[in-house]
């Protein structure tokens, strides 16, 4: 779509017409709160106080770098060393930064108080996905990046959101006051919305506070922060801002969904069905380490395919899904994934690929085994 | 005085150097070692500048198309890694070796056993680093800053030969700069009083007291990685009762003081230089001494602004916002002195002052820049960006790189005997300066517009800075194989350099004969 073959005609064609496309963005946006608007004046401030002392100095420069050269006749003066210069010098910075820190503290009090929130919402950082929870709600959800694999290989037009798109939204409703309770499963990530000008580190074992309200629906982007391995470039949010009643109805649907997926535990499913969804399961969930003909990328991410676990006793399988593997990348998926989902993909990976196991794995042994455990 | 004026050792005995190749490896003389040093380095910053050039192919355009993301997290991390304690730290360490002794009278270091095990560990160590590229499982992937836990569960396995690398170029560092203080210490020529030492010495001095405080603390950084990867132990892992935060808090007390590790010196350099080019004293050489004092200070409570989206409490926030705001009236008083230094002057604009020029004009951008990100509450946007990118970019680029430029093309002519082409150096000048901006300067508008850094790929609002920044990385990158060629040339040949070729420059370097004897100063000169 907007690829740009000719380059250098491009660069020639950028001096002439200015007229700023959204491509050539040179500055942040004031953003959709009234926090990211105090950050963005903050921002704009600093910049005009940086721009009137680069005059000012670099002026100077100029000045005797264009007058005061040896090839004008310029004989060179003798000062140097004031005392009173040097105190003046040192003073009026201090008082520019004292002015600018006023404000500054002013707006990250602002910041930091998370207090009275309407809801709350605990955002976990995975590799490489945000998982959603409603607090007190019942809803939670996976949120994973939809781009198709095709656009990021080049093999088909990138689209306007490429990279920025997923395939469920957090939601939030406009007006209120929302607290996200950021942490993460695994390495640090970072939990990036700049229209809110809401950032933070998701970090193993800790909970941190950040908190947003806003005032205009839409739809906002933004990505992870902290390089967190491989994919990191590859988890993005997306926000979805709807009018109260519309964020009501959203969050009844999710409600109704998660009881249809309990029921779907004690379902009676056949060896197709299960590979079927697991299908699914694995091309969201598991592709990113071990690729798509579940080959892996050994040594860090071993394959599946003809795999000892894979074609092995399928209690060892589930064990190590459901467990994860510490002190490596394999994440314990039993808090992640529901019964069923858990259930469908080891059934998928036995059974894939030319792993023809033909047995499978119900979601009721998945749930025992989280039975089992919690006991 | 004469040994000072025996320059004509054809026949030199037991004076001159070793013939072959054991004259390097068993050199202590302080011209060798700096030379080995520089050399180093700057293989090095090739080296670096080539991961560079992955990354911005990779990045010239959207989607996937030279490198796959494990390999470019690969580039990212080795980059930083070889530029930091491969190209700029080495060559400062050369500048000092060749030029310390030199300028305060000594006739060399002060342990020139331990100078020669200093250098001779770093190739050692970055065998070790880069032999791990060719690895199952690929080199550090982590980035330079190594965040634990991505750096200890969940690295690749080459995180050990990682870890013991950065102990050996910690162990040589700290050499260094135990050297460099006993010889500024106690090798300085009768007269030579503190307050009378060139600016280089000065920020020298203290650079080396950073260097033993936080290299130390580096270590102990990396010895508790290795020990959670390898002996059980919990000290950055949540799981087993320790924190990964606490990673960063110890990180960045080393990270922070390096940062000044890499600038401080240049900053000296520049400090003769532009005196020497406007032919006029430096205006404010007490004041100058001050502020690269309390710039060393301030920079040790300074570092959780690097920390700033990570969760610290309000207070915490506020600390190290004022602290961090506070560094900029040190560097300004340095900024000022240098453009009331010019102020005035008689200038003429041979390389060295064109590279010290830009080097305060940029640097002072990046200071900027860096007092923007200061600020707390709009460090949550700039965090992690490319405006962070192309904050510390400007800093070390024109800032520590151009520092390094101006350096070796004043002192060529000391090294060397011969004067290097004005007209080829010069067009080395622009041509970085050129590219170096052109690379770096539209990073400051992708940060802001949203693109964080380490990403191999990305939306397509970004591509058309993007584009330019990899044209101008490119054309930088050439750029220096061509300063490769004017050193080459110069020593090869040129005209013959005077033992003081600039009319304005001062300072007992330039009392002794080009090219520098292998032995100065055996019987110390008298400073009055």
């Amino acid at each position: 779509m907007m690829r740009h073959p000719h380059v250098w005609m491009g660069l020639l064609l950028w001096s002439i017409f200015s007229q700023a496309q959204a491509a050539w963005t040179v500055n942040m946006a004031p953003g959709a709160t009234e926090i990211s608007h105090a950050v963005f004046d903050l921002h704009m401030t600093i910049f005009w106080i940086c721009v009137v002392i680069g005059i000012i100095v670099f002026g100077a420069m100029f000045w005797s770098m264009i007058l005061h050269r040896r090839s004008t006749g310029q004989v060179a003066a003798k000062f140097h060393e004031s005392t009173t210069v040097e105190i003046l010098w040192t003073i009026v910075p201090f008082l520019i930064l004292v002015a600018m820190a006023v404000p500054a503290t002013a707006t990250l009090i602002k910041m930091y108080d998370a207090s009275e929130p309407d809801i709350d919402i605990q955002v976990t950082g995975y590799q490489w996905k945000w998982h959603y929870k409603y607090l007190g709600q019942d809803v939670e959800f996976f949120s994973n990046l939809a781009t198709p694999a095709d656009q990021i290989h080049n093999k088909e037009a990138k689209g306007e959101h490429y990279l920025l798109e997923v395939d469920k939204p957090l939601v939030l409703p406009i007006g209120a006051k929302v607290r996200f309770l950021v942490t993460s499963a695994d390495v640090i990530h970072s939990w990036w919305v700049p229209a809110f000008a809401v950032k933070r580190d998701a970090i193993p074992g800790f909970v941190n506070e950040a908190w947003t309200r806003v005032e205009k629906p839409g739809i906002y982007r933004g990505q992870c922060a902290e390089l967190c391995g491989k994919d990191h470039g590859f988890m993005p949010i997306v926000v979805e801002v709807k009018e109260k009643a519309d964020y009501e109805k959203w969050l009844g649907e999710r409600k109704a969904e998660a009881a249809q997926l309990k029921e779907l535990t004690s379902k009676e499913w056949t060896l197709d069905e299960l590979k079927e969804r697991g299908d699914k399961v694995y091309h969201t969930t598991c592709v990113a380490c071990h690729q798509a003909e579940g080959q892996g990328l050994p040594p860090m991410f071993p394959a599946l395919k003809g795999s000892k676990i894979a074609t092995g006793p399928k209690d060892a399988h589930l064990s190590i899904v459901f467990h994860g593997k510490p002190g490596t990348a394999m994440a314990a998926f039993g808090k992640q994934l529901s019964e069923v989902d858990i259930a469908a993909v080891v059934t998928y990976e036995r059974n894939a690929w030319g792993n023809n196991k033909g047995d499978m794995v119900t979601p009721k042994e998945v749930l025992e085994l989280k039975q089992a455990e919690s006991k | 005085m004469s040994a000072v004026i025996d320059d004509h050792g054809h026949a030199d005995h037991a004076h001159g150097p070793a013939k072959g190749l054991m004259r390097w490896v068993l050199t202590t003389n302080h011209k060798d070692i700096g030379t080995l040093y520089l050399w180093f380095a700057f293989s090095m910053f090739l080296l670096g500048g080539s991961f560079a050039m992955v990354i911005r192919a990779e990045l010239f355009q959207p989607g996937l198309q030279i490198v796959q993301p494990e390999f470019f997290n690969q580039m990212t991390t080795m980059h930083g890694l070889v530029m930091v304690f491969g190209a700029v730290m080495p060559a400062f360490v050369g500048l000092a070796n060749w030029m310390v002794p030199l300028m305060i009278g000594a006739p060399d270091m002060a342990l020139p056993r331990m100078n020669n095990f200093s250098f001779w560990l770093l190739p050692a160590a970055f065998i070790l680093l880069v032999s791990t590229l060719f690895t199952p499982g690929g080199g550090p992937n982590f980035g330079w800053t190594f965040y634990a836990p991505l750096s200890t569960t969940y690295a690749p396995e080459s995180v050990t030969f990682f870890i013991f690398a950065i102990h050996l170029m910690g162990i040589s560092s700290i050499m260094g700069a135990i050297n460099v203080i006993a010889t500024i210490l106690n090798l300085r020529a009768p007269g030579m009083t503190l307050m009378k030492m060139p600016l280089f010495v000065w920020t020298w001095l203290i650079t080396a007291f950073l260097l033993i405080a936080v290299m130390p603390v580096l270590a102990g950084c990396v010895t508790m990685m290795l020990m959670d990867i390898h002996f059980g132990t919990s000290f950055f892992s949540a799981a087993g009762g320790g924190d990964p935060v606490l990673f960063q808090h110890v990180f960045w007390f080393f990270g922070h003081p390096e940062v000044y590790i890499m600038i401080l010196p240049a900053f000296g350099a520049v400090s003769s230089i532009i005196p020497t080019f406007s032919r006029k004293p430096l205006f404010g050489y007490t004041s100058m001494v001050y502020a690269t004092a309390s710039i060393a200070f301030l920079s040790f409570i300074v570092w959780a602004h690097h920390m700033f989206v990570v969760g610290i409490p309000l207070v915490g926030e506020l600390f190290f916002m004022y602290a961090t705001l506070l560094i900029a009236v040190p560097t300004g008083v340095k900024v000022f002195n240098w453009a009331s230094t010019m102020w005035q002057g008689s200038l003429t604009f041979e390389t060295p002052m064109l590279f010290a020029v830009a080097f305060v004009i940029l640097f002072s951008i990046g200071g900027f820049s860096g007092l923007m990100l200061a600020i707390a509450p709009a460090d949550f946007q700039y965090q992690d960006t490319y405006f962070v990118v192309a904050h510390f970019h400007y800093v070390l680029v024109p800032g520590a790189i151009f520092g390094i430029f101006a350096s070796a093309y004043y002192w060529m002519p000391k090294w060397t005997g011969h004067m290097y082409d004005e007209t080829l150096g010069k067009l080395h000048f622009w041509l970085s300066f050129i590219g170096m901006n052109m690379a770096f300067f539209p990073m400051h508008f992708v940060g802001l517009a949203g693109m964080p850094r380490r990403i191999p790929d990305y939306n397509l609002q970004f591509a058309d800075f993007n584009m330019v920044s990899s044209i101008g990385a490119f054309m930088f990158g050439t750029t220096q194989l061509f300063f490769l060629f004017i050193v080459i040339k110069t020593i090869r040949g040129g005209p013959p350099a005077p033992a003081k070729p600039w009319d304005g420059a001062e300072g007992l370097e330039w009392s002794i004969p080009s090219p520098a004897p292998y032995h100065t100063f055996t019987t110390p000169p008298e400073v009055k």
